[in-house]
């Protein structure tokens, strides 16, 4: 909800920002609605694991019947679910807001589908890692933002492809990135999970 | 060697010796490879210029090195929870840093001259960016977590995640590359590159590597003997 | 089932500060042992590395008649929080945690009653005061049945009459065949020895 706002005002700014010219914002529309959705993704990780280790909730996770690994799987589902899926619903909306063909609202929802459950997969390392520091948001951002090149690459690449009308590799290796990130990054997190709590 | 180095006392007293023989290696290729580099003519479209290349390149290579070297010892510290390989991680990256740093103005002094820009988003440099700020995150990490030993197993975590990352980066931007700018404006490097050149790069990427060395090996030893004191402080 | 509980040569370090060495102490099923000592002498990172959330410096930790691998399914933990989410009802929070440490069908609300919570079932836990969190928090104690309690300062804040209670619950758990680990300022309401790590250390 929070997150949804906050890609709402963001995506408001950017005329003001830019300038209102139809062409222009049209240009960079398709762009801007993408690296939106990573920074409202990332804002919404902080308290994926912080409060658990605050309240003591992740002992107890940690020393119930399924490992960590399913913990952080789960609740990294969770979150795209409740925060990054939802987002993603916004994603076409916004860029045709802006001005970007509404032909290509069907190619933005599904790499914003994808682009968002790889953001959730990665950022949930990001915010375990960062469980504990007392930094929060702003640490994980710094620690995800660079892991995140490939996905915001290839998800640009394939809206542009679409754009274009070419056909392109690029929604083949986002699926292809996000479906690796989503499988190894459940024990990244559960190796930092441990680490937070020992 | 590596199980040679394990041993702490051991490390402490063969790297006592080889850390000054590194960095005076290191020196003579500096002085040669500086030496034959000014004295190479000038390339016949980038001038005088070219010469920044000597400086630039190797930087970059190390600063990829010190990467390896950081995840190397950063797994070495995850699985066997090795003392050792913890304090070298921790002394390589602040080391990579500079260097990817270094190779980052040295490109930028270079795009000025050659492309008339300070920043060009070619996917070399590009790349070197992201592994610059790979660095960053791998530091503020470290800094912000207060336990020493949950800091150091947590920044470990994040090396070796950057260090899987690091090719899909490195292909991500090329791919993105050959997107927008079909031919890439920089091509120098390569086995076409004339003598006169490539024997003064190669020296100088011996310098960079050697005094990487050196300074990996005494940023580890001082991090050893900071450990040491601080368990006789806290013992008594 | 667990026969003892076995500390073997532990030492336990926090953020490059040695805590105890070499500290080692043998607990058999049926008894009740209290760890005492100073702030800061050790007894939470202890009771951690007996539960195999933080790993010892040095020395082993063994449950004697469990399988090697799952030690965590033999013990109860009762940090000193509660581990509460305070936007959940107390049944949910205690149905929740009963089903997680593998208990099919948890009869919440018999629970409930037996720690004079039943007036609280559907408030949501942020709304009890620290003494009904608190007995929330050991009422997951009861289901699963599970033989080893590692408790960091169980009883802190309840009042007289709870504590007298929870020594009776302690007396029973031990009666059955289990046996306790807590770290605590005040003596326990019950016969334990006493292991002051300010001592030891």
């Amino acid at each position: 909800m929070l997150a949804a706002g906050f890609y709402a005002a963001l995506t408001a700014l950017v005329p003001l920002a830019a300038g209102p010219e139809p062409e222009r914002l049209a240009l960079v529309a398709p762009g801007l609605a993408w690296i939106a959705l990573v920074l409202a993704s990332l804002l919404s990780l902080e308290r994926l694991f912080e409060r658990d280790l605050e309240d003591g909730a992740l002992d107890l996770l940690a020393l119930g019947g399924p490992p960590l690994e399913a913990v952080a799987a789960v609740k990294t589902k969770a979150q795209w679910l409740a925060v990054a899926a939802p987002l993603s619903l916004l994603a076409p909306i916004a860029a045709v807001a802006l001005g970007a063909d509404p032909g290509l609202a069907p190619v933005i929802l599904l790499v914003a589908l994808l682009g968002g459950l790889c953001f959730v997969a990665v950022g949930a390392v990001g915010a375990a890692l960062a469980a504990g520091s007392r930094r929060g948001g702003l640490l994980i951002a710094v620690l995800v933002l660079p892991l995140l090149v490939p996905p915001v690459i290839f998800g640009a690449g394939a809206i542009q492809a679409a754009d274009d009308g070419v056909p392109g590799g690029g929604l083949a290796l986002l699926a292809a990135y996000t479906l690796a990130a989503a499988g190894l990054s459940p024990f990244a997190t559960a190796a930092a999970l441990r680490n937070a709590i020992s | 060697m590596i199980a040679a180095l394990a041993n702490p006392q051991r490390f402490m007293a063969v790297s006592r010796p080889l850390a000054p023989l590194l960095g005076g290696v290191s020196l003579v290729l500096f002085a040669v490879g500086l030496w034959l580099g000014f004295s190479a003519p000038e390339d016949y479209q980038q001038g005088d210029t070219v010469r920044i290349m000597f400086v630039h390149a190797p930087a970059a290579t190390a600063g990829l090195v010190a990467y390896a070297a950081l995840g190397a010892a950063s797994f070495v510290g995850l699985v066997w929870r090795h003392a050792l390989a913890e304090a070298a991680a921790k002394a390589a990256a602040p080391l990579g840093a500079a260097f990817t740093f270094l190779a980052l103005v040295t490109g930028s002094l270079w795009g000025k001259p050659m492309w008339g820009t300070w920043w060009v988003w070619d996917a070399r440099v590009t790349s070197v960016l992201v592994l610059f700020l790979l660095y960053l995150g791998y530091l503020a990490l470290h800094a912000a977590i207060e336990d020493e030993q949950k800091a150091a197993r947590a920044a470990a975590i994040l090396a070796l995640v950057g260090l899987v990352n690091l090719p899909i980066i490195r292909f991500s931007v090329d791919w993105w590359n050959t997107l927008h700018q079909p031919a890439s404006v920089l091509r120098a490097g390569g086995p076409s590159m004339p003598s006169e050149f490539l024997t003064p790069l190669l020296l100088m990427m011996g310098a960079y590597l050697t005094a990487f060395g050196a300074l990996w090996l005494v940023r580890i030893r001082s991090e050893v003997w900071r450990r040491r004191a601080r368990r006789q402080a806290g013992a008594l | 089932m667990i026969s003892a509980l076995e500390a073997q040569d532990l030492t336990v370090a926090r953020g490059g500060r040695v805590l105890f060495e070499r500290l080692s102490f043998r607990v058999e099923a049926g008894e009740a042992l209290a760890l005492t000592g100073p702030n800061g002498a050790g007894k939470t990172s202890l009771l951690r590395a007996l539960a195999g959330l933080l790993r010892p410096a040095a020395g082993t930790v063994r449950y004697r008649g469990a399988e090697p691998d799952r030690t965590s399914q033999s013990l109860h933990w009762l940090g000193w929080q509660d581990g509460l989410k305070g936007q959940r009802t107390a049944a949910d929070e205690l149905r929740f945690w009963a089903r997680w440490a593998g208990e099919s069908s948890p009869r919440v609300a018999e629970v409930l009653d037996r720690f004079g919570l039943a007036a609280c079932a559907d408030l949501e836990t942020r709304r009890l005061s620290a003494g009904q969190r608190r007995r929330l928090a050991l009422a997951r104690l009861s289901a699963p049945p599970r033989p080893v309690w590692l408790l960091d300062e169980p009883l802190a804040p309840l009042d007289a009459v709870w504590r007298d209670r929870m020594g009776e619950l302690m007396r029973e758990h031990l009666a059955g065949g289990g046996l306790i680990i807590a770290a605590v300022h005040d003596p326990l309401p019950l016969s334990a020895r006493t292991l002051d790590l300010g001592v030891a250390a």
